[in-house]
């Protein structure tokens, strides 16, 4: 086998340079003659037999969000965005998926072999579970997004990784945390749980116990194979269409209380009132369309395929409608595929641009009949004037216009 | 103990099997000790039960401040550095949520502070400060902040009755129910 090896890439090399020589002087192939051949990728590119990357002609890229740098002075990751404008599809590449970090942190290099998860407190049964204890447990995996409390739209920004980008959706695999509390015995005492991360900040967050039976996965793989690092390598909670924040890496421990623990992150949601801060865990419904968006450009008059992604921390999406004319008139957007509860949705709308000047934008509704606002309709509900002062409360899930110009580019409709 | 064992499978029997399904399903995992739990768990609740024991004042926190390398990123009187600062500028505010989002002045609990200095700091050396200095740091930090004198001393015992700012003026958490809008009324 090694012998021949040399000899096939020997007659490869002789017969590309007999093919190049051939075509010297002919623009085009004789009739019947095969195309030419591609160029090829060279050798084995280190370690991708074992590992596949993509082509270098691909070239999306995550960014830090909101000016401030990732890595930054000290090292310290903070919040990266994805390229929204280039998702096809509803999963995004885990090597895309954004991520955050508490305050600031360094990534940490967790041994999978030395990594507990301890659930203790108002239970029973404490228990210490290592990485293979928790992969007998029965598993669920489901899609889920995740997005950041900061994921808000501004005049400033100029494309819809700028605007949306701290949202990704993932499949998850891991088991579910009820399982995990029935097996340590939950007091009836206890009302809510407190998740910690092993970065070195430590990151812990107070949830309420109700959730911690609905639906929270403590995931240890993410699109079919284990978390990454970024996203929390060995161990992450989910709490689907909860904020960010709650999606607790690098999950180490579980501590069953009675009362809200009013931990670093917990005293972060503190707000005066009542109202702002019960939007400040639940995500409402929100979509927006990725292609056409900020910073692209339509070639021409003609057909397009406005495509989008829709998601809502209160179940599966419903519904999405598309406008064309600045949200006069509504249209019905197709699903591809059947929208899953607190996941992105694909969706997509058929259009005929004629090359005049307008507005595009989305909107959802979800399967418990929330409806995603304009930003007029939320200040109206607050009783604000709507100008440029105006502040969406809570996570902002406002409809997203973007222009489309007369030479074809398109712009943030906000601007 | 054979006896102890035995009624309550007993008891169990009688009663049905409900009592029985609050034992472990699957059998996975280990017991971890008391003192594993207690080196694990540092989580400071607001009533500061898992306090360690250990005490601190304001003067010997402002040492710790300067030699712990506080001060570097936090700004040599709690303001000025690259880090979230610590004091207020309008101290004098009778708004204390006009103040700023300052951690030991805003937090409702002295817990709270207590529990971050221990579990997040100083960067990159985390959990090298011993409890007495956390202590100390944490009255040096209230100190700055109008919070408590000069002078006294905290500790396991009195940390967690410190009399905060804000005292109870905060939002009321919201009762979350599945499947049930995030604010009630609110259509969006």
């Amino acid at each position: 086998m090694g012998a021949k090896r040399p000899a096939r890439r020997e007659f490869l090399r002789t017969g590309a340079t007999l093919a190049g020589g051939l075509t010297l002087g002919a623009a085009a192939p004789a009739l019947g003659q095969a195309p030419s051949q591609s160029p090829m990728i060279k050798g084995e590119r280190e370690g991708e037999i074992a590992y596949g990357a993509r082509s270098k002609y691909v070239t999306s890229a995550r960014i830090p969000h909101g000016g401030r740098p990732s890595p930054d002075a000290f090292g310290l990751t903070f919040h990266v965005a994805s390229p929204l404008q280039d998702s096809v599809g509803v999963i995004t590449p885990s090597s895309l998926h954004y991520f955050a970090t508490t305050r600031g942190a360094f990534l940490p290099d967790i041994d999978p072999k030395q990594h507990t998860l301890m659930i203790h407190g108002l239970v029973d049964r404490p228990l210490t579970f290592t990485m293979d204890d928790l992969k007998r447990f029965p598993s669920v995996t489901r899609l889920h997004f995740i997005e950041c409390a900061g994921n808000r739209a501004s005049r400033r920004a100029k494309t819809v990784q700028e605007t949306h980008g701290m949202t990704s959706n993932a499949e998850w695999t891991g088991v579910l945390l009820s399982t995990l509390l029935k097996e340590c015995g939950l007091k009836g005492s206890a009302t809510w749980f407190v998740a910690e991360g092993a970065e070195e900040v430590k990151g812990a967050s107070s949830m309420p116990i109700a959730k911690a039976m609905d639906d929270c996965i403590v995931a240890y793989a993410m699109n079919g194979e284990a978390v990454r690092p970024q996203n929390g390598f060995p161990l992450r909670l989910m709490v689907p269409g909860f904020e960010g924040i709650f999606h607790t890496k690098w999950l180490q421990r579980i501590k069953l209380v009675d009362q809200y623990y009013m931990n670093y992150n917990d005293f972060g949601h503190l707000n005066q009132d009542h109202k702002t801060t019960a939007l400040a865990y639940q995500i409402g419904p929100k979509s927006v369309i990725t292609s056409p968006s900020g910073e692209q450009r339509l070639p021409g008059k003609g057909f397009y395929e406005i495509s989008g992604l829709a998601w809502s921390g209160g179940g599966a999406i419903k519904q999405v409608e598309v406008s064309t004319d600045g949200g006069k008139k509504w249209n019905k957007a197709v699903f591809q595929g059947t929208p899953q509860r607190m996941a992105h949705c694909l969706f997509t709308c058929p259009w005929n641009w004629d090359g005049n000047e307008t507005e595009i934008m989305s909107r959802c509704v979800d399967e418990i009949g929330q409806a995603q606002p304009t930003r007029e309709q939320i200040a109206k509900y607050w009783n604000k004037p709507y100008d440029e002062t105006f502040s969406v409360p809570g996570l902002d899930n406002s409809i997203q216009p973007w222009k489309i110009a007369r030479d074809g580019s398109v712009t943030n409709g906000l601007a | 103990m054979g006896s102890r064992r035995v009624l309550p499978i007993a008891f169990a029997l009688l009663m049905g099997v409900p009592a029985l399904a609050q034992g472990p399903t699957y059998g996975i995992g280990r017991t971890p000790t008391e003192e594993e739990i207690r080196a694990r768990d540092i989580s400071i609740g607001p009533t500061g039960v898992e306090l360690p024991p250990g005490k601190g004042s304001a003067k010997e926190g402002a040492l710790a401040y300067r030699t712990k390398g506080c001060a570097g990123c936090h700004g040599a009187t709690g303001i000025g550095g690259t880090a979230p600062i610590l004091k207020s500028r309008t101290p004098t505010n009778p708004d204390v949520w006009a103040r700023g989002r300052i951690l030991p002045l805003r937090a409702p609990f002295a817990t709270t502070v207590w529990d971050y200095i221990n579990r997040g700091m100083p960067l990159n050396r985390e959990g090298t400060l011993t409890p007495d200095e956390v202590y100390a740091l944490t009255a040096y930090l209230l100190f700055i902040n109008d919070v408590i004198p000069e002078d006294q001393v905290l500790d396991q015992q009195n940390l967690a009755a410190v009399k905060m700012p804000l005292g109870d003026k905060y939002a009321s958490l919201p009762d979350w129910k599945p499947r049930t809008q995030r604010l009630k009324g609110y259509p969006y």
